[in-house]
């Protein structure tokens, strides 16, 4: 059951794979319904909470701090997590994690592991790394097994199968299951998967799990989900390795007083998940007997080091910007060629491969907002991608057509007398290009209307436009123009 | 050689900056936290408003005086047709009545499993959310009792049902170290269609009883 | 009141009808309009697609034309926005590489008195009436930047229920990015066009004869599939609205003047 994960280093650009899922209808009607729901729900619920914009920026000046002093919480996890019986390790990339936890899985003695729904682990591969040891990974979170099973890719961070549909996921569960029977509805459907679930959760003697929170001052680990099956992998298991970006730390126990507020009611519009676990190290009689948590860098101190865009790591991966987001609505998560996608995507993946792969991500936005106006830690992902393509601009030197083309509009933007010129050439050079719509006869009743010149085609890097939309010719006086003889007269 | 940890943290001091603990200690204290941090209800209004919670979640809710508990947990256990009950240690023995109640003795995942129900109190309840607060302590019991089995039975005294999320976790403050999980009705997943569907893993039928204070 | 006019690069170039409005619709209430020869652009497009080098120069160019003008009215909500998001940055980036130091407070005692044209209406001339007739069936697009940046909220629908004859009907998604986003609309032409599609369809269902807004850049893509599709829907900006009267009604009808779409 090996996939082919997304990776951004061999991932398409994001327009070419965009305009792939553009033409997958039954893909996009999920998508949208499922981001409408999220939406509608989310908004009712943060209406409702007056102090909304406190919680947000308490949150954000939380995370910010956190961030800011990460070496100091890192290590008082540490301490306070190791005092508590567990084990921590540090993983520098993606490799140095897979081999980390293969080693671990391998000293607990099991040849399987039950596993919670992760960004952290698809995003360093875990899966193909375990089944190349020999290991293999039960995926226990319902979107995360309807992945594994139907041999597909995360398309949401929260929502991981919402590109799939119920018969879709019926025809997985039947084929993969060995259900002929099966019913179509949800209920019948998540029951199928509470029964296939339910002998691993008995069985298998060894978890893996992201986490939402690390608590530096007790050394404390915050996993928050819906389903149960995080309870299962955190509670039964004998040995339980959680893989977390280092990010994820917070100092106090006190900082989760606005953040388990704002991450259900911004992730599934809910007031609050189902399940919140909350525990550090190993509790005697409770619960695992070897708990390990391995810390992971992969890029992070990369993105920790530009001062611009370090706000991305106060993500906690509520996934509300990608509800909101115009651009993810049409074409799901897989165009954007990584585990995460949509606006925080946009501006982490790049990042995290510092600024090597995922070059057309930070303009795979249209600048609106909508992700910003939703963030529950105030992340102003509008100005991140801003940065990121200042950044891409600048790898890519002065001789692209058009960076050459750009400079050129500057130019004239730098004085009035280029600046005039320039629109007269404007006007020059489309004229081949625009069709008249002036009225040839006379009709009854019609006046000519003002506007009578559109242009349909385009050449180079503006045809994009006239693919599917026509452009105003340009008229013949500039305002400047009539200004100034408005003046004379 | 340097360790992976010397480097990852190496890296983030040149990343940005090198900090102190007091340094972090004296900008932590500058955080705003000017969210609602008290309750705004009357005490009858919250448990009300608790109540209504747990109904949006499908949880049932029972009351009972302090002296019927064991009246009303009958009548729950005979209405469901339950008969044989896991209980934690340190559950008050005459609330136990109506089933025959088994104590957990570090039962395995598959002993467990052969539970069908369980009753435990619980720490906290909170109404703005319809939280229960669950935590490893007398009465409570390990976190896999409330977990394994399909039906769970709370007794909760209602003096410590508390408005906002922020009032409990300041009370949950001087226990932060012990295992806590806070439930929010019936295990559910919404990942078909954003269709909510009760019960995936955990248990999937919830009834709470609320002690006093009516 | 003297208001200085920044008619923005676009409008300049591509709609000199709304600039046209703008200064008959201040004029009507009494101001005296000017016009700095010396303007260009407020450096958006290129700031926003990763050339801020290019950019930069914009800020000082900007500020010495119009640091003397009482008011400064700009007729386009994405470049007010761009001017209070970036501009003190930009002024203090202009700095630290050695460029002028008074350009940061000269920038800051500026940007308070630099609205965007409905704004200026609504929130310094505090009006919703400007005696204006315009007898169509009209929906309104809440640009972006307008929406989010500008906090606009339903000032513009506001100057529009005042204007008699006048019908408006809301678009069903007004929160909705209409997937221009500058240099977006041809990098991403394909997604753009999804995002614009979406619009066009809530426009057409309102019933609408016009879409109108405070931003020609989104109206011009509305407007680029509208006619591409033949749709006989057209668009506005809101100043050529507020502009119309009885009297340029009636001027119409007897041919006198051209109508500027």
């Amino acid at each position: 059951m090996s996939r082919i994960p997304l990776d951004p280093r061999t991932a398409p650009p994001f327009q070419a794979a965009a305009k792939a899922l553009l033409g997958d209808a039954q893909l996009r009607k999920n998508v949208r319904h499922a981001t409408d729901v999220i939406q509608n729900k989310r908004r009712k619920l943060v209406e409702e909470k007056q102090d909304w914009q406190l919680l947000r920026e308490s949150a954000r000046q939380i995370r910010a701090h956190a961030l800011q002093h990460l070496d100091v919480y890192l290590d008082e996890f540490e301490r306070n997590f190791t005092r508590a019986g567990g084990t921590v390790h540090w993983a520098r990339d993606a490799a140095e994690a897979q081999r980390i936890v293969v080693g671990l899985v391998k000293e607990s003695g099991s040849s399987e592991v039950i596993k919670i729904k992760s960004m952290t682990t698809e995003e360093v591969q875990l899966n193909n790394a375990l089944e190349a040891a020999g290991i293999h990974a039960y995926e226990t979170d319902l979107a995360e097994l309807i992945i594994q099973l139907g041999e597909d890719q995360p398309s949401h961070i929260v929502v991981p199968a919402l590109h799939k549909n119920r018969a879709q996921i019926r025809e997985i569960f039947r084929r993969t299951m060995n259900l002929p029977d099966l019913g179509d509805k949800p209920a019948d459907l998540a029951d199928a998967a509470r029964r296939f679930l339910r002998e691993k959760f008995l069985r298998v003697k060894t978890a893996v799990s992201g986490a939402n929170f690390l608590i530096a001052e007790t050394g404390g680990i915050c996993i928050v989900e819906s389903e149960g099956n995080g309870r299962m992998c955190l509670t039964l298991p004998d040995t339980l390795i959680s893989v977390v970006g280092i990010e994820k730390v917070i100092p106090r126990w006190q900082d989760l007083e606005p953040l388990i507020q704002l991450l259900p009611r911004s992730a599934t519009g809910e007031r609050m998940n189902p399940y919140n676990s909350l525990w550090s190290g190993v509790h005697p009689g409770d619960g695992p007997r070897a708990m390990h948590v391995v810390l992971l860098d992969n890029g992070r101190t990369n993105v920790l080091a530009d001062s611009e865009g370090r706000e991305t790591l106060q993500c906690i991966r509520c996934a509300a910007c990608q509800n909101a987001c115009p651009v993810y609505r049409q074409t799901g998560g897989h165009a954007y060629g990584s585990v995460y996608a949509g606006p925080i995507g946009a501006i982490l993946t790049p990042q995290l491969m510092h600024m090597e792969h995922s070059q057309t991500l930070p303009y795979a936005s249209s600048l609106c907002g909508a992700c910003y106006e939703v963030c529950p830690v105030k992340i102003n992902i509008p100005e991140v991608l801003i940065h990121l393509r200042n950044k891409v601009v600048e790898q890519n030197g002065w001789y692209t057509p058009e960076s050459l083309a750009m400079k050129a509009v500057a130019a004239a933007f730098r004085s009035e007398r280029r600046f005039r010129a320039a629109q007269r050439l404007g006007r020059i050079a489309e004229s081949p290009l625009v069709k008249s719509e002036k009225q040839k006869f006379s009709i009854v009743g019609q006046k000519q209307t003002g506007n009578t010149g559109w242009i349909g085609w385009l050449p180079g890097l503006l045809g994009g436009w006239t693919d599917t939309r026509d452009l105003q010719a340009m008229p013949e006086e500039t305002f400047r123009d009539w200004w100034e003889k408005r003046g004379k007269a | 050689m340097t360790t992976t940890r010397e480097e990852i943290l190496k890296r983030i001091r040149s990343a940005k900056g090198a900090s102190s603990p007091e340094q972090a200690a004296s900008a932590y204290a500058g955080i705003e936290r000017g969210y609602q941090s008290s309750a705004s209800l009357a005490r009858k209004e919250i448990l009300h408003l608790f109540e209504d919670r747990l109904h949006d979640y499908d949880a049932n809710v029972y009351h009972a005086g302090a002296s019927g508990v064991g009246e009303v947990v009958a009548g729950i256990l005979s209405g469901r047709g339950v008969h044989r009950v896991l209980v934690p240690d340190g559950l008050p023995s005459e609330w136990q009545q109506g089933a025959e109640f088994v104590v957990d003795r570090g039962f395995s995942s598959a002993e467990l499993d052969g539970f069908a129900s369980v009753m435990t109190t619980a720490t906290l309840g909170i109404a703005e959310t319809g939280t229960i607060v669950l935590q490893t302590a007398p009465g409570q019991g390990r976190r896999a009792v409330t977990l394994v089995p399909d039906y769970h039975l709370c007794i909760l005294p209602a003096g410590r049902v508390v408005e906002t999320v922020v009032e409990a976790m300041r009370l949950l403050e001087s226990t932060k170290n012990i295992p806590t999980t806070f439930f929010s009705g019936p295990s559910a997943t919404a990942d078909i269609e954003m269709t909510r569907i009760k019960g995936v893993h955990g248990p999937r039928f919830v009834d709470i009883v609320l002690v006093g204070e009516e | 009141m003297k208001v200085a006019l920044f008619i923005t690069c676009y409008n300049d170039t591509l709609f000199p009808s709304t600039g046209k409005a703008v200064v008959e619709v201040l004029e009507r209430l009494g101001h005296t309009v000017e016009f700095p020869a010396g303007q260009t652009c407020c450096g958006q497009m290129h700031w926003n697609t990763g050339y801020q080098v290019e950019a930069l120069p914009l800020l000082p160019r900007f500020v010495a034309q119009f640091e003397h003008a009482e008011a400064v009215v700009v007729p386009s909500s994405s470049c007010v926005a761009m001017m209070r998001e970036h501009y003190p940055m930009m002024a203090e980036r202009i700095v630290a590489e050695g460029g002028d130091a008074t350009l940061p407070q000269r920038t800051a005692v500026l940007l308070p008195r630099v609205w965007e044209f409905s704004e200026f209406l609504t929130k310094k001339l505090g009006l919703t009436d400007i005696g204006a007739y315009y007898p169509h069936r009209v929906t309104y697009h809440a640009s972006c930047h307008g929406l989010r940046s500008l906090g606009l909220g339903d000032g513009p629908q506001k100057l529009l229920k005042a204007v008699r004859g006048l019908e408006l009907v809301e678009i069903s998604n007004l929160e909705q990015c209409c997937g221009f986003g500058g240099t977006f609309a041809v990098k991403n032409a394909d997604v753009s066009s999804a995002m614009l599609s979406d619009k066009t369809r809530a426009v057409l269902n309102t019933g609408a004869e016009e879409c109108t807004a405070c931003d020609n850049s989104c109206l011009m893509h509305i407007q680029g599939a509208l006619h591409r599709q033949r749709t006989g829907v057209t668009t506005r900006h809101i100043a050529e609205i507020l502009a119309h009267t009885e009297a340029s009604e009636a001027a119409e009808e007897a041919g006198e003047t051209e109508v500027n779409v």
